[in-house]
């Protein structure tokens, strides 16, 4: 079986299936994704958007399938700190942060450095260290929350951490689970903007119901239906897809 | 971290190890209370190593009482080549238990402990190779939570069957006891137990130091994160079973140390300190001083045995009851333990200092 990945590939899914208890979460799910694209990736409850970001990170592994990151790296062998060596950020629908650090040293942890613990045990704060720490802290409109414990920031605020801290990691893809959920409008905007600014120098996947917000993000859509890919194309392509429509409006 | 708790806490045990054992040259003070004020500075130690995994790594072990006899067993045998011809059998080569078994020579296993330096090393490398082949298995396989605490029982358990049997050649039931000199000096001596009180405070001491340097280090900021959201670790790159071995196996190092600290002090290392029970009550100290605090494992460990030391003398029966008690006390009106009283008089977050400057 040959691949059809090429250079300008950052991730392909060839006939991805993952079941539980005899419930298919993700059907032979074929995805493909080039270097510096921005992809949403809708599709009701249960569609297998979170089981697709658990398949691309380690998390899960995939029954069947082949998940294969830039131009011949097989993911499905990999464990989780390997793949978020490799470049693979991921940012979780419940923005995780590490609520007893602050805003500050959540950054610093997420900084791409070496994990090792003979490293941490010895590591002293480098200015070259700090002076990324600051980029990333205007970027995400924290600067004047650095002291702060993360466990105190507001939703929104929590949600921006994460993302900083997925920068920080610099990865050349970022997986992003409904970044917008449970946020006002004026954070969605500037979250949308956030996001396009990454854009910029990486590829992002993005997971999101709220389609509002896709529509504000403007780029290829994937719709996600019972694990496999139902449409894809541009937000209007797909919400004018008798498909589609049937299954969101079915329900 | 604030420093002040820990440098308090120096000052503490230091200034007050110092005027005990001045005021047991002049006779001020009992010779027995030294040994016992020697005594909690060992479960000081333990206690330290409890808090290190718990609090820090958020491995709730239940067995760190078995690394502490291990120490301690080390220390005992090297005691037991100190007895020389002096048992009641007067054997040159064997300790008397292992005449009464018609032993006929020394196991390989306790070559080496006439040497004083070579025993500390076992009562240091015993412990801390245990953990690692305990923890290597546990925290790569991701057993956490209750299942790690049950195995960690079941290792103490283990040990505590393993040593009650004769042919083990560790003493048995009896254990090793007798002890007559340590480096060559009366081990009855009071220059002697004041020297073995201040080698406690100073390792206790150091303990502290090397426990508050690993916790406030990236090291330990990774562990923190670990503690509280192990799988966000992982996908940021990190491999939170390597950060977990490590720190138990300094922990058990430490445990180790404190066990042969004790041993010399209370002049008798048997199975019993294997018991489950005893790696409860150091969990107990630990709550009740405030966990995540290191300075509060040690308050907590003096604390709750110069309790059961009153106890124990003046309501034997009683005893029980109230370190139940005091566990349900602390659990219910002060989940941060005593320490958690003063925190509150912390400045908020928002007041912190500045981080370190760039270098």
């Amino acid at each position: 079986m040959t691949s059809r990945t090429h250079a300008d590939t950052i991730l392909y899914l060839d006939g991805v299936s993952v079941s539980f208890d005899g419930f298919k979460a993700l059907n032979a799910l074929s995805l493909y994704m080039e270097k510096g694209e921005m992809r949403a990736v809708i599709g009701p409850n249960g569609a297998g958007k979170t089981t697709m970001m658990d398949v691309i990170t380690g998390k899960t592994r995939p029954d069947e399938g082949k998940v294969v990151f830039g131009t011949n790296t097989d993911l499905t062998a990999l464990d989780e700190p390997a793949i978020a060596a490799l470049g693979i950020g991921r940012k979780f629908q419940k923005p995780t942060v590490f609520e007893p650090h602050t805003v500050w040293d959540n950054l610093l942890l997420a900084l791409a450095n070496d994990r090792r613990p003979r490293f941490t045990l010895w590591a002293r704060q480098t200015g070259e260290e700090r002076d990324r720490i600051e980029a990333i802290l205007a970027t995400i409109r924290l600067a004047d929350q650095r002291h702060r414990q993360a466990g105190n920031l507001s939703h929104g605020q929590k949600q921006w951490l994460e993302i900083g801290m997925l920068l920080a990691q610099e990865p050349q893809l970022l997986l992003v689970d409904e970044p917008v959920a449970g946020m006002t409008d004026a954070e969605t905007e500037q979250t949308a903007e956030l996001l396009r600014e990454i854009n910029k120098t990486r590829s992002v996947v993005v997971v999101e119901h709220d389609m509002h917000f896709v529509r504000a993000l403007g780029v290829k859509v994937t719709v996600l239906h019972e694990g496999s890919v139902l449409s894809e194309g541009t937000i209007d392509h797909v919400s004018n897809d008798p498909r589609v429509i049937e299954v969101y409006l079915g329900r | 971290m604030n420093k002040l708790p820990t440098i308090l806490c120096l000052i503490a045990i230091l200034g007050g190890t110092a005027l005990l054992a001045f005021g047991n040259t002049t006779g001020a003070v009992p010779t027995y209370a030294v040994s016992l004020v020697g005594k909690y500075l060992c479960y000081a130690i333990l206690a330290l190593a409890v808090d290190l995994v718990w609090g820090f790594a958020g491995i709730l072990s239940l067995g760190h009482a078995a690394f502490f006899a291990l120490g301690g067993y080390a220390m005992g045998m090297y005691l037991m080549r100190q007895i020389g011809t002096r048992g009641v059998y007067g054997n040159p080569l064997l300790p008397d238990f292992m005449v009464f078994l018609n032993w006929k020579e020394l196991p390989w296993y306790w070559t080496g402990f006439d040497n004083p330096m070579f025993a500390i090393l076992v009562a240091m490398a015993a412990p801390g190779l245990i953990a690692f082949i305990f923890g290597w298995f546990a925290f790569r396989s991701r057993v956490s939570g209750v299942y790690l605490s049950i195995i960690t029982q079941a290792l103490t358990y283990a040990l505590l069957l393993a040593f009650f049997r004769n042919d083990m050649g560790f003493g048995g039931n009896n254990g090793l006891t007798d002890f007559k000199d340590i480096f060559g000096f009366p081990l009855q001596s009071d220059a002697v137990r004041r020297a073995l009180l201040i080698a406690s405070a100073l390792f206790l001491a150091a303990c502290l130091l090397a426990a508050r340097t690993i916790v406030t280090s990236r090291f330990g900021k990774v562990l923190i994160a670990v503690r509280d959201t192990e799988s966000r670790t992982r996908f940021l790159g990190y491999r939170p079973e390597r950060y977990k071995l490590f720190v138990f196996v300094v922990s058990a190092v430490m445990a180790g140390i404190g066990g042969a600290l004790y041993v010399p002090q209370v002049g008798i290392i048997n199975p019993s300190e294997f018991a489950p029970a005893n790696s409860i009550e150091a969990v107990i100290w630990v709550a009740v001083g405030g966990r995540g605090t290191l300075v509060g494992a040690i308050l907590g460990a003096i604390l709750v045995n110069a309790g059961k030391t009153f106890f124990t003398g003046a309501l034997p029966e009683f005893w029980l009851f109230a370190l139940g008690a005091l566990f349900i006390l602390v659990t219910l009106l002060l989940p941060k333990g005593i320490l958690g009283l003063f925190a509150r008089r912390e400045p908020p977050p928002a007041a912190m200092p500045a981080p370190e400057p760039a270098e």
